[in-house]
């Protein structure tokens, strides 16, 4: 299984190394070197590389890529996987996965990789249970320790690492008792020039903040359950209820995690929240071009888009661009060629436009593209699937199922609201031929 | 500092310590400083010590030593976590000295009572194992240990271990089949992947393929299940039935495609890739799909595995194509996978489609992609005839694209396009040849003087002009381009000597003199061959038939062709290539083993300590029955069988409820209080079959032991035979009975080679038993083998040989035994008796003795006749059977008893009115008798 971890920030410096086995010699990292050179951007290194001895999987994330060393044969999205929740669980305890917090709790992320693998065989990778094991740095903590001289490694076994619920841990104790739902949708579309919808599809996650005492036990029940085309569970959730009952039952873990991700029936029509009217075109002599981006609402169901950014990734050949934006601003990086345009929010009355030109290299032949743009955009109170909670119920102590009404009123306090985020990507604005 | 005697000043120094081994540097001459804090109290100084030790006891191997007698200590402790870390550090100590040490630990914390330390143990195995391979032998008694584990902490890990010392011993996994199988939702994730991929290779072991029925009539197309199985019916003359463990396997395990985690999800879809039959294998689409929802790096490796999929079976991703179209923002080697599938899924269809998305990725402006994306286009113009045109019309346009690979990419593909249909198209090679003077790069300029070498005769005049172009410029040309234009002037020669001979032969000059010594070789031969001189002419006769010989047309084809000798998901099938210690799937078995092997037997079940109980029961009661009449013990075992199965009824039935979703709830919950010795593992079986005849079949509420002879020992010369019907679905055949044969040898010598030989009666189907090597004397063996008797009671007879004689036998089946029990409502029942009225139904009176009118013992009168199912009566003096018969027709046969005050009224009814009259007559004896 994994041998080795070695993590690797973007100017090529391991500073960080863990084996799980007998010691692997960082000089294979040189063969992943090599393959980043070849690769230009650190997005397409292949993650499985091969080397005379080892295979290296890797995975980039936050900057940071996480290189493992594997010997023998093993599923490749098994390493994966693994990588992605270390690179979780860092975010988890340090606030964010980055070079310098890593650095910062260097013995906390030994402590931590030592316990998630033995002899690069997963251990524990249930941040409920890790967190009894090796509690989170905090400042109070810290404090704490140094005076008491006490430590923040768990004396005893963690008790969900034995029971039926691994992923919770007993004696939850709180004052306030919530538990928030966070249904966050993403709407993926490529539109072409005419603004008809090439492709549209809607995925969504349910992510919970859930803080209760004891060990409750949670129904979530939907109003329109049949949207839901293709989901994914949390470990907790009960897979027959949801076969049988469409209503996600549960025992939730303390604190933060994702309910469930789930994605809308294609069938259903999805409705693209804005349109776009846009013109780029590059002249044949004078080395110059031409852009003009109106963005208007559109199927937003009474509610404003919010954070609407356009990026748009222009041509190597255009070297400034001279514009005037009616709404937000607007950045050109000459380097990257990447035309950014933050709007804000959008205006039902004044439609954003940003119009003007852009210079081109001269001599340089004109782009045989048009440029595609990207939109970024936000709708908050809105599910655009019309996905609906219906209502949470908890049923308290799991051994007198029918007691737990009790608890209902006792804890209170779980309220769920409803975040939407939007996310448009792809609006390929490059006209189709055939 | 770590000789201090504060605390928090060691701890200071220990994270200093481990800052310096994190950071890669070499902190090992503070070994015996730090090894002497080993045995101290606080537990993250002595965390971080072991952290310490781990990494450098392989160097320190004599210091490391007297760290050895703190862990051993530590292995007695009451704290669990405490006994698991010491072993766990122990373990990972790499000096080969303590082996001894090591292997007493494992031993002792494998029965430790903490499921925590024995998942320790689990992982320590593989440690030792890879410090020393010799203590294999006794490893594997301690896997054999765990593997019996009820936990599910353990299972994953020691599965793993397994994998890593012992993949070869099958054998340990059959009795823990059923149960890893039942306890798979509730393992760890990472475990799951781990037994998944483990199960995989030993299914395709153990069971027989799915789809070898299917395989010379199934298209690659797929079709909505119940055209298959309409198909299936009518086309197939020797129905499978699919082993019950091998459906409890995919029953098990298909939850698990609601992951979160992307690694089970994908080991499960890769399960149902190798092991499902083709129908089922189409559930697994959808959850890859949302795989390509996840990162960077997932999307990868699944796309890969799709690639792979798609070429054997396009209909599975075909509706989900949209999901392979190409983001700007992917990276490249997921847009030239994305590329792939789509080029894989093309289809008459939908390649209008798919054509369109290809010309938007042409203009990308990564070059290399625009570059694959032609070769992509060239690949669905060959696989699609009709399309052939338009795409070589769309390359010929691109041919002006002013970007230089585009060009030169087109240019090939277009060469290998005309090279299947040459003569149609000159118009193209013309214009290729007028472009010759702008195109640069080599490899495109050699595909057009290819071309027009190999068509000279469609383009007759502009050939010599190029050639002349060439002549002029051939020393600047690349090594390909030059070895084209030898190979031009050799083709023209011979067709048009006329014009091109001076130059032909200044170009062959010109090779003559040249550095690369390929070329140079290439021109003698050439001129060897083409120009006649007076000695060694031979060869130049047949010139015309060397150089102008039709060439068959390139096959383009799939990158991932070749890569379906993997096994999906994993490492090997990532890189195309071996990796270490990858192990083969096998192929399937063209006979299934003994399905016997994981039986787990009652009786040692209930000798086994009381922990064992609860896990093993649900899988095992499907068999219980089963072994329990084959081994011959009577009654008894059978019964108590079955008062072990009612026990765990409702668990087992619980389960089966949610696993077989096609089921009918209405229909399943009354099957579920009859089916009192079923298990698991039998009604998968029916509900494999029930497709096909509409009514669940379950499996018989009563098996009689009543044995039958078939050879008596004195006519066999020592050799007895008795046979009795199981009752059990057949596994050979749907429409066999399975009929149990015990074979026991009274004589005084060993009989040899058992066989059946030949089969006498006409219009009789026997799927013959495998041959008995040998029979020792006063020994007795079971076997079984299915007869297709066609729904008659005439007796099967055949010629049962061994080694020195044959002797003839015959089968003679009882009414009763021709059925199959089916489940159905009572609604059902009247409607489908309300169908076979009339002629179809038979019925008589019989008196009966008032003691024998209560419902039980008339009950188990008729289970005992005949192989009936029982319906549920709201009335309580009714009772009603209803029985499908096996053979061809699968025709119902109901039968109901109403009782009345001195007697009962018998009704069958059934389209088959002889085996009809011939029940009801079998019934009435046995009900009227006393």
């Amino acid at each position: 299984m994994i041998h080795s971890l070695f993590l690797i920030n973007n100017a090529g410096d391991i500073f960080l190394e863990k084996h799980w086995k007998s010691v692997i010699s960082r000089s294979v990292c040189d063969y992943f070197f090599e393959a980043q050179e070849k690769a230009m951007e650190p997005d397409n290194v292949p993650p499985v590389i091969r080397t005379p001895h080892h295979y290296l999987i890797n995975i980039y994330r936050d900057k940071i890529f996480f290189v493992s060393v594997i010997q023998t044969e093993v599923p490749p999205l098994f390493v994966i996987e693994f990588l992605h929740r270390v690179a979780e669980m860092f975010q988890d305890y340090f606030g964010d996965c980055s070079e310098v917090a890593i650095k910062d709790n260097v013995v906390i992320v030994y402590e931590l990789l030592e316990e998630m693998l033995d002899n690069g065989f997963p251990l524990a990778t249930e941040s409920n249970i890790l967190k009894e094991l090796i509690k989170p740095p905090t400042i109070l903590r810290s404090m704490v320790n140094s005076i008491t001289g006490s430590s923040n490694v768990g004396e005893t076994l963690p008790t969900g690492q034995l029971s039926t619920v691994p992923w919770r841990r007993a004696g939850v104790k709180y004052t306030n008792n919530e538990a928030y739902f966070d249904v966050v949708e993403e709407i993926d579309a490529i539109l072409d020039k005419s603004g008809t919808t090439v492709f549209a599809e809607i995925q969504g996650v349910i992510d919970a903040c859930v803080k209760l005492s004891g060990m409750p036990d949670l129904t979530l029940s939907f109003m329109n359950p049949r949207l839901l085309d293709d989901v994914s569970f949390h470990p907790c959730v009960r897979f027959k209820r949801w076969e049988s009952e469409r209503v996600l039952s549960f025992i939730p873990p303390d604190g933060n995690f994702r309910l469930m991700s789930y994605h809308v029936n294609a069938q259903n029509l999805v409705a693209i929240p804005v349109y776009v009217r846009q013109n780029i075109s590059f002249f044949e002599s004078g080395s110059s071009g031409r852009l003009d981006i109106t963005l208007g609402p559109k199927q937003t169901m009474g509610k404003t888009v919010e954070c609407v950014v356009v990026t748009v990734h222009m041509p190597k050949v255009v070297l400034n661009a001279n514009l005037t934006a009616t709404q937000g601003n607007y950045t050109y990086d000459p380097v990257t060629k990447i035309l950014v345009w933050d709007i804000g929010k959008l205006n039902q009355q004044k439609l954003p436009n940003l119009k003007g030109s852009l210079s081109l290299q001269s001599g340089a032949p004109k782009p045989e593209e048009n440029p595609s743009l990207n939109i970024d955009l936000k709708i908050q109170q809105l599910a655009i699937s019309g996905l609906k909670v219906n209502r949470l119920d908890m049923y308290g102590e799991k051994y007198k199922p029918f007691k737990g009404v009790k608890y209902v009123t006792k804890a209170g306090n779980h309220g769920h609201f409803v975040v939407t985020n939007w996310k448009l990507h792809n609006i390929l604005a490059s006209p189709f031929y055939v | 500092m770590l000789e201090s005697s504060k605390e928090s000043l060691k701890l200071e120094a220990m994270k200093r310590v481990v800052g310096l081994i994190a950071k890669g540097k070499n902190a090992s001459e503070l070994f015996p400083a730090v090894v002497k804090n080993v045995a101290n109290k606080n537990l993250e100084l002595k965390k971080l010590v072991y952290v310490y030790l781990v990494r450098y006891a392989e160097e320190q191997q004599d210091l490391a030593l007297l760290s050895i007698s703190t862990f051993q200590r530590a292995l007695k402790d009451p704290n669990q976590l405490i006994r698991a870390s010491a072993l766990r550090v122990l373990s990972s100590i790499r000096v080969p000295i303590i082996v001894p040490i090591m292997m007493l630990a494992i031993k002792e914390a494998a029965s430790d009572l903490s499921p925590y330390v024995r998942k320790t143990a689990a992982h320590a195995i593989q440690k030792l194992y890879s410090l020393d391979a010799d203590q294999k032998d006794h490893l594997i008694e301690v896997i054999e240990k765990l593997l019996k584990d009820k936990s599910t902490l353990v299972a994953g890990s020691v599965v793993m271990a397994f994998e890593e010392v012992c993949p070869d011993r099958i054998d340990l996994i059959h009795r823990n089949y059923r149960k890893l199988c039942n306890l798979l939702m509730d393992v760890e994730e990472w475990g799951q992947v781990v037994i998944i991929s483990m199960l995989t290779r030993y299914a395709r072991t153990q069971f027989i393929s799915p789809n070898e029925m299917l395989r010379d009539t199934n298209s690659e197309k797929a079709f909505y299940e119940s055209d298959e199985e309409k198909r299936k019916s009518a086309e197939e003359t020797k129905p499978y039935a699919m082993d019950p463990d091998h459906r409890l396997l995919l029953r098990s395990t298909k939850p698990l495609l609601q992951s979160r985690n992307t690694a089970v999800v994908m080991s499960v879809a890769q399960l149902y890739w190798h092991l499902a039959p083709k129908h089922e294998v189409n559930i697994i689409t959808k959850s890859l799909v949302r795989l390509l929802r996840s990162h960077r790096e997932v999307q990868y490796i699944v796309l890969q595995n799709i690639a792979t999929m798609s070429i054997q079976r396009k209909g599975m991703f075909e509706p989900f194509m949209k999901s392979f179209y190409v983001r700007s923002t992917d990276a490249t080697h997921i847009k030239t996978l994305k590329l792939e599938i789509l080029t894989n899924l093309a289809n008459e269809a939908n390649i209008s489609t798919v054509l369109r998305e290809f010309q938007t990725y042409v203009k990308s402006q990564d070059k290399a992609f625009a570059a694959a994306t032609i070769q992509a286009i060239g690949r669905c113009a060959t696989n699609i005839s009709e399309i052939t045109d338009t795409c070589l019309n769309g390359l010929v346009l691109l041919l002006s694209n002013r970007d230089e690979t585009v060009v030169a990419e087109s240019v090939v593909v277009i060469r290998k396009l005309l090279q299947t249909q040459p003569s149609e198209h000159s118009d193209i090679i013309k214009h290729m040849a007028k472009l010759f003077d702008n195109i640069t790069v080599p490899m495109a300029r050699a595909s057009i003087l290819w071309l027009i070498g190999e068509y000279c005769e469609h383009v007759p005049k502009i050939a010599p002009d190029v050639l002349r172009k060439m002549a002029k410029t051939f020393h600047n040309e690349e090594d390909i381009v030059k070895l084209q234009t030898v190979s031009l002037a050799a083709k023209l020669y011979l067709t048009n000597s006329k014009q091109t001979k001076l130059l032909t032969q200044y170009i062959l000059n010109l090779g003559k003199y040249d550095q690369n010594y390929d070329i140079r070789d290439r021109t003698r031969f050439i001129r060897q061959l083409i120009v006649p001189s007076e000695r060694g002419g031979a060869l130049s006769k047949y010139a015309r038939r060397i150089l102008l010989a039709p060439k068959p047309a390139p096959v383009l084809q799939s990158a991932f062709k070749d890569r379906d000798r993997f096994q999906l998901g994993t490492l090997s099938h990532t890189l195309n290539s071996k990796a270490t210690g990858y192990l083969e799937l096998s192929d399937w078995p063209p006979m299934a083993p003994d399905q016997s092997v994981r039986n787990v037997e009652v009786a040692e079940a209930v000798s086994r300590s009381t922990l064992a109980f609860d896990s093993d029961e649900g899988p095992k009661n499907g068999h219980s029955c089963e072994a329990g009449s084959r081994s011959g013990s009577g009654s008894g075992s059978s019964e108590e069988s079955s008062s072990e199965a009612s026990e765990s009824d409702s668990e087992s039935s619980s389960d089966s409820d949610s696993g077989t979703e096609q089921k009918k709830q209405s229909e399943a919950k009354p099957a579920q209080k009859v089916r009192r010795s079923s298990g698991d593992g039998l009604v998968s079986v029916c509900d494999r079959v029930c497709v096909c005849v509409c009514q669940q079949l379950s499996s018989p509420v009563f098996v009689p032991v009543h044995t039958y002879e078939l050879l008596h020992r004195m006519t066999g010369k020592g050799l007895a035979a008795q046979y009795h019907f199981s009752r059990q679905p057949c596994i050979y055949d749907d429409r066999m009975i399975s009929v149990q044969l015990t074979f026991s040898n009274n004589g005084d010598h060993t009989l040899e080679n058992i066989h059946i030989s030949e089969k006498t009666s006409a219009g009789q189907n026997i799927h013959c038993f495998s041959p008995i090597e040998c029979l020792e004397p006063e020994k007795s063996v079971t076997v079984s083998m299915g007869v297709d008797f066609n729904d008659s009671t005439q007796a099967a007879s055949f010629q049962l040989c061994t080694k020195a004689e044959g002797f003839n036998v015959s089968i003679q089946p009882a009414v009763g035994e021709l059925l199959l029990p089916v489940t159905m409502s009572e609604q059902d029942f009247s409607k489908e008796q309300g169908k076979l009225q009339g002629m179809n139904e038979s019925s008589a009176t019989i008196a009966m003795t008032p003691e024998s009118i209560t419902s039980q013992p008339l009950h188990r009168k008729v289970v005992n006749m005949a192989n009936v199912g029982v319906v549920p009566s709201g009335q309580n003096n009714v009772h009603r059977y209803q029985i499908t018969k096996l053979v061809s027709s699968g025709a119902l046969v109901l039968v109901c008893v109403v009782q009345k005050d001195s007697g009962a009224q018998l009704t069958v009814n059934t389209e088959k009115t002889i085996i009809g009259s011939m029940l009801l007559r079998e019934l009435q004896t046995v009900l009227s008798a006393p």
